[in-house]
């Protein structure tokens, strides 16, 4: 149980992937200037973040590393989510076109997505930071893929919503765009600063 | 030549991936909390992006166009897995400072972005010139980016201790974000000024001209 909610409070406040790790940056500037756009895009994330970990951790653990082709795991990865994200993007359009007419157009952006190949990089390195004693097994890699993705969407939402809100008002030329959604995103950062004071001993 | 001096303007300052395209955010923000691994992640993507610019120009009449995303991806894949042997064994240091981002180097749309925009339209030569210098706008931008951030945010420079003020918050994510938003501000006004004074310039030209051929 322990295990359980250091994982979950690591993947989404303290190690929050947009906040502290700067994975998925992309989507974030990119996707965030609707509630709507920046839940849907957050969700799909998760999604395949979920099925990417789910995918990719037994495959490296029970294929790659007793063949000795570790050193492979970018080339396989990448091909890996590639493949998944397109079948994906086929059976959601067949089985529920009104979720593919929300989802659909985000799908083949998240291909070249830093969070999911970040996430599925990570659950294969070092994770005693985040399980402690506990040795890796599948299931804690898929619950921080989860939660991971989880935390990407409440920091999408966060900034979206930020982000409506500037609309009301003019900003300077050359801060128009990018800067100021930056200089909102450094907002949020400081605010999720406060989380790294959490700690579990 | 002037074909080279388009290309190099373009990476350099009109086109430059960090400040005007706003690509490869995640690395950019990751790593200029310390200018050495800002540097060496800069330097990594100009030797990757100009391979893999080369190799794609090279096999443009070769890989057929409704797969050519697989084939890109699977040429940058590879170099990326070379780069982090390479570094791995050679410059340990950087490899422990760049961390994740190395292998995140494959998705960074830069490299995708140029192959997808430039290098398989044109020629080798092209290419390759056009990688050095999309990669060096790149390296130059987080170089820069990342002496602000480390000079305010530890006071030290390449991790030289310089002096005792700092301001820690610049050294982590928050302040990436400021110095980054605030840098392409800066950038894109001059640009802007420096436009409208060509153009001024240029109508003043236009102008006398007129009232000569008038008179």
């Amino acid at each position: 149980m322990g295990t359980f909610i250091a994982i979950v409070l690591a993947a989404v406040l303290t190690n929050n992937f947009i906040t502290v790790k700067t994975y998925g940056i992309c989507p974030f500037l990119g996707v965030s200037k609707k509630t709507s756009s920046a839940a849907g895009m957050g969700v799909a994330v998760t999604l395949v973040m979920v099925i990417a970990t789910l995918v990719t951790y037994p495959i490296y653990t029970y294929v790659m590393i007793p063949l000795g082709i570790e050193f492979l795991e970018i080339i396989f990865f990448i091909f890996i989510i590639a493949s998944l994200v397109q079948m994906l993007e086929k059976i959601i359009q067949k089985i529920s076109p009104s979720l593919y007419g929300a989802m659909g157009i985000y799908l083949p952006l998240i291909t070249t997505n830093c969070a999911v190949l970040g996430v599925t990089e990570l659950v294969i390195g070092d994770m005693s930071a985040y399980i402690g004693d506990a040795s890796m097994n599948i299931g804690w890699a898929v619950l921080y893929a989860l939660f991971a993705g989880l935390g990407f969407t409440l920091v999408m939402i966060i900034m979206s919503g930020m982000r409506e809100k500037l609309n009301y008002y003019k900003t300077a030329k050359a801060l128009a765009g990018f800067p100021i959604a930056m200089v909102t995103a450094c907002f949020i950062c400081m605010a999720f600063t406060v989380f790294s004071y959490i700690s579990l001993g | 030549m002037n074909k080279y001096k388009k290309i190099t303007l373009d990476g350099l300052i009109y086109q430059n991936p960090t400040f005007m395209l706003v690509l490869g955010t995640c690395p950019t923000l990751g790593l200029i909390s310390s200018a050495f691994s800002a540097m060496g992640m800069g330097l990594t993507v100009v030797v990757i992006l100009t391979l893999s610019n080369i190799l794609i120009s090279a096999l443009r009449k070769v890989i057929p166009n409704a797969v050519r995303i697989p084939c890109y991806i699977v040429i940058i894949a590879t170099l990326v897995t070379f780069a982090r042997m390479f570094l791995e064994k050679f410059v340990p240091d950087l490899y422990d400072s760049l961390g994740g981002f190395l292998a995140l180097i494959v998705v960074n749309c830069i490299i995708l972005g140029r192959a997808e925009a430039f290098a398989n339209k044109h020629t080798v030569p092209e290419a390759a010139v056009d990688g050095v210098m999309q990669g060096l706008g790149f390296t130059v931008a987080l170089t820069l980016m990342g002496i602000i951030c480390e000079f305010f945010g530890k006071g030290s420079l390449f991790g030289l201790q310089i002096m005792e003020f700092k301001i820690s918050m610049l050294a982590k994510p928050a302040g990436a974000f400021l110095v980054y938003g605030l840098c392409i501000a800066v950038f894109t006004y001059v640009i802007d000024c420096i436009e409208r004074a060509r153009r001024v310039k240029a109508n003043k030209i236009a102008r006398e001209n007129l009232l000569r051929e008038v008179a």
